[in-house]
């Protein structure tokens, strides 16, 4: 990892650790004040927890024009932008997209050329509905391994950072507290219930939380959606397409439409946010996995709007593209610190339970 | 001066805690309010933004604060601290009216936290501000904002001008323009003159030059004496200030919380000739820390060296700047500029006279005690042996002076024994009245809440 960015933040965790005022805010305080040192590991590990609220930038009586100069919150994006690309399998994917919203970009052109390509050359005979674009199987064959390939390398890239951070062993009460400490955005709640600070300097909204789990919750409608249909086609012989009320259409047009708002909502709250109090070089990035996500949305609700419309096979080839890229780019763009913030926060609750033991 | 000047119902000078309560306090009774800071925005809020705490009178469990502190239990820590040199009658003001200032807070946007990870000490009659004095603040600029108070930045008052028993108007510079502006009623926030080291040299002798500021370099006394200058009644010795001893490698201005030093206790003391001049070990830090800057003021160079072994290193809060190292005592002797023979025979001398060490506690009077040397070390007292040997430099932290305005029960100031109609104190520019000489933590803060919303609600009154 770039030292450089690991001894700023060494830098600053040392006045941080000596002033302890933003305690309260968030988990980052309270870990880092049981540490008098700052291994790498510590730092990533820190880096990986801090959720970006800016509580403790605002509240800082040390921030720039002060001579201590503290910006916390950028110093742990840096760190932990840095270890995403560090632990990547493999490196090079992450050192292409992490960083960059035109690349993003293009790979989702790549994505609905595929989808086109795969369309004509492999265009079913007889199949109905969306299958009359692309066969069943056909989809299969690309998705399935579309699909598998992340989450090999999300494992491998979660097994490097828990090697990395030296945490000790979980166990379930601390898996338990990660996820819910993560379904429930604890940390982005300002340590009050006000929120964060992100849109507008110093003051407390929840507006960031609220989108954060718009988005969060409504991709996990539409990939609950698409996992129930698939156990309905294999298991229960119920093949798309699927009515209003099956639990599918629920599912994804709920999902989908969380997704399609929260994404929006994300990107006009960055837009007003202060570019400096994040990985500065990584917002490019950051703003094209959102909307890469945002499209993915907008795309399945059209898909859904206009299924039974001459666009629908234009549509569904944007879609699946752009399903195609965002599986294939979540290791490697801003969608991995899901898991990596997953992993941090089950770290944390392993840490004070050692604390306290 | 440019134009006719503007007229408001009340001018704040400051940009505090005490003149944002007086501020908010104004606009709620329906005046129009100005507040006139003489920091930039970043810098906005003086001494305030680098505090943590409120010190709270409490029946039963408030806010943050568990069990109770009674009136009389807050006195009496008062009292301890200021050797009896308190104005009882406006303490207990202070003190009584601090229970109702906690929910106000709340009300304002200030929002608490269980007491700090080192400062359990502190959980019963400290309120500790989420994020520190800063986010305190910055939620009382947001709520002045909402209640339409208008403020203007790096607005530096020059001279509140005296016309019979009233203050006529305000001059101040901004963008180096020179502007007035006419104020039903005025009321004074700025702080003390620590800033301004000149002032303190008048005092203290040329020995302040070596004194550090632990807060705003703004707060210079230049509204304090522009009017003491004309006769508005002063209090306190001009040598009395809050100082604690710090790091000396601390920034001259505005080093704040992280500069402190928690080691005395575990620690000899030492001056430039390597002779320890007092008992290290007297009681706990939370009870002592006021005292030692003074201590070091009184030294040669006013300059002190805290000398620890391996052993206690663990001991107390890190601060910001690591210690100085080295294996052997005459290697950080060298390191420190301290001469190595005389540093070797005090410690020498120290460990000799330190006794059984078993019933040695770090967090509480332990009586592990030194015997025939002079000073005794009289708990904690633990022979300095383990190498590698660690080092700091302690100077004089001044927070704040409390040479100040003499205010009365409604914090209004005078000229002999008449009152000024429209001319309120508050906060730490007024805390002379109550502190005669030492300070108890959090205390600052509760001046400034209490006198600043006492002074906004009469300074809006006389305005109305």
């Amino acid at each position: 990892m770039q030292t450089d960015f690991l001894n700023e933040a060494r830098r600053q965790a040392e006045i941080c650790n000596a002033c302890r005022y933003c305690e309260g805010y968030c988990s980052v305080f309270p870990a880092l004040h049981a540490e008098r040192a700052f291994s790498d590991g510590d730092l990533t590990q820190l880096a990986n927890l801090c959720h970006n609220c800016r509580g403790c930038y605002y509240a800082c009586q040390y921030t720039a024009p002060h001579e201590f100069d503290l910006n916390l919150p950028q110093a742990l994006a840096n760190v932990r932008q840095d270890s995403w690309e560090e632990f990547a399998f493999p490196q090079s994917a992450a050192r292409a997209f992490q960083k960059n919203g035109v690349m993003i970009a293009l790979a989702t052109v790549v994505g609905f050329a595929l989808l086109f390509w795969a369309a004509r050359a492999l265009a079913s005979a007889g199949g109905e509905g969306f299958y009359a674009v692309l066969s069943h199987n056909a989809m299969v064959a690309i998705f399935l391994p579309a699909f598998l390939f992340p989450l090999a390398s999300i494992a491998v890239s979660l097994r490097r950072y828990w090697r990395a951070i030296d945490a000790g062993r979980p166990t379930l009460a601390d898996v338990v507290a990660g996820f819910r400490a993560a379904a429930t955005m604890r940390n982005l709640d300002g340590g009050h219930g006000d929120g964060c600070n992100f849109e507008d300097e110093d003051r407390f909204s929840n507006a960031r939380r609220m989108v954060h789990q718009a988005v969060m919750y409504g991709f996990l409608l539409c990939f609950a959606s698409t996992s129930v249909a698939t156990l309905m086609h294999y298991f229960f012989a119920m093949p798309a397409p699927y009515s209003l009320f099956s639990l599918p259409k629920i599912l994804g047009i709920s999902g989908g439409l969380l997704l399609v708002i929260g994404c929006v909502e994300m990107i006009r709250l960055k837009l007003r946010s202060d570019p400096a109090l994040g990985a500065v070089h990584a917002w490019g990035g950051e703003v094209g996995s959102i909307g890469l996500l945002g499209f993915v949305g907008l795309s399945g609700l059209l898909l859904y709007a206009l299924g039974q419309t001459a666009m629908m096979p234009a549509i569904l080839v944007l879609h699946l593209g752009a399903v195609l890229a965002f599986f294939l780019l979540t290791p490697f763009t801003k969608m991995a610190h899901g898991f990596y913030r997953l992993t941090a926060l089950v770290a944390d609750a392993t840490r004070k339970r050692g604390d306290a033991a | 001066m440019s134009k006719t000047p503007e007229t408001w119902d009340v001018a704040v000078i400051g940009g505090g805690n005490a003149a944002l309560c007086a501020a908010m306090t104004a606009a709620e009774a329906g005046a129009r309010v100005i507040i006139l800071e003489t920091a930039p925005k970043p810098y906005r809020g003086g001494n305030s933004r680098h505090t943590r705490n409120f010190r709270c009178m409490h029946h039963g469990p408030l806010g943050p604060l568990v069990d109770s502190y009674t009136e009389e239990e807050y006195l009496a820590d008062l009292m301890k601290v200021t050797d009896g040199k308190t104005d009882v009658a406006l303490a207990r003001l202070a003190i009584r009216s601090s229970e109702e200032c906690l929910p106000w807070m709340q009300d304002h946007g200030v929002r608490f936290q269980p007491s700090l990870s080192g400062t359990l000490s502190l959980a019963r009659t400290n309120a500790f501000f989420l994020g520190g004095g800063k986010g305190l603040v910055n939620a009382y600029y947001r709520t002045a904002d909402r209640l339409g108070v208008h403020v203007e930045y790096e607005a530096a008052v020059t001279h509140l001008e005296m016309d019979g028993d009233r203050i006529g108007h305000i001059d101040y510079t901004q963008d180096g323009q020179t502007r007035r502006i006419i104020p039903k009623s005025v009321v004074v926030a700025s702080g003390g003159f620590q800033a301004d080291t000149d002032w303190l040299a008048r005092a203290w002798g040329p020995a302040a030059k070596n004194f550090l500021i632990r807060g705003t370099p703004y707060n210079r006394g230049i509204v304090l004496a522009d009017l003491l200058d004309q006769g508005v009644e002063q209090v306190g010795d001009p040598k009395q200030c809050h100082a604690v001893a710090i790091d000396g490698r601390a920034p001259k201005y505005d080093g704040g919380i992280v500069t402190r030093l928690d080691c005395v206790p575990f620690s000899i003391v030492v001056n430039k000739n390597a002779e320890r001049f007092y008992d290290e070990g007297e009681d706990v830090w939370p009870k002592r820390y006021a005292i030692w800057g003074r201590l070091v003021a009184a030294q040669p160079d006013q300059v002190g060296y805290v000398i620890i072994d391996a052993k206690s290193l663990e001991l107390f809060m890190p601060s910001v700047f690591l210690p100085i190292k080295a294996d052997t005592l005459e290697g950080l002797a060298g390191q420190m500029g301290l001469p190595p023979d005389r540093l070797r025979a005090t410690v020498d001398d120290f460990n000799a006279a330190c006794g059984d060490t078993s019933g040695f506690h770090p967090t509480e009077l332990d009586g592990v005690s030194t015997t025939g040397i002079t000073p005794p070390k009289t708990n904690w007292a633990r022979p300095i042996t383990e190498p590698p040997f660690y080092g700091y430099s302690l100077r004089t932290g001044v927070t704040f002076t409390y040479l100040g305005l003499k205010v009365d029960e409604n914090a209004q100031c005078s000229v002999g024994n008449q009152p000024i109609t429209n001319l309120w104190a508050a906060g730490e520019t007024m805390a002379g009245s109550i502190l005669g000489q030492g300070y108890l933590a959090g205390f600052g803060m509760t001046i400034g809440t209490v006198f600043g919303r006492i002074a906004g609600k009469e300074a809006a009154a006389h305005a109305n």
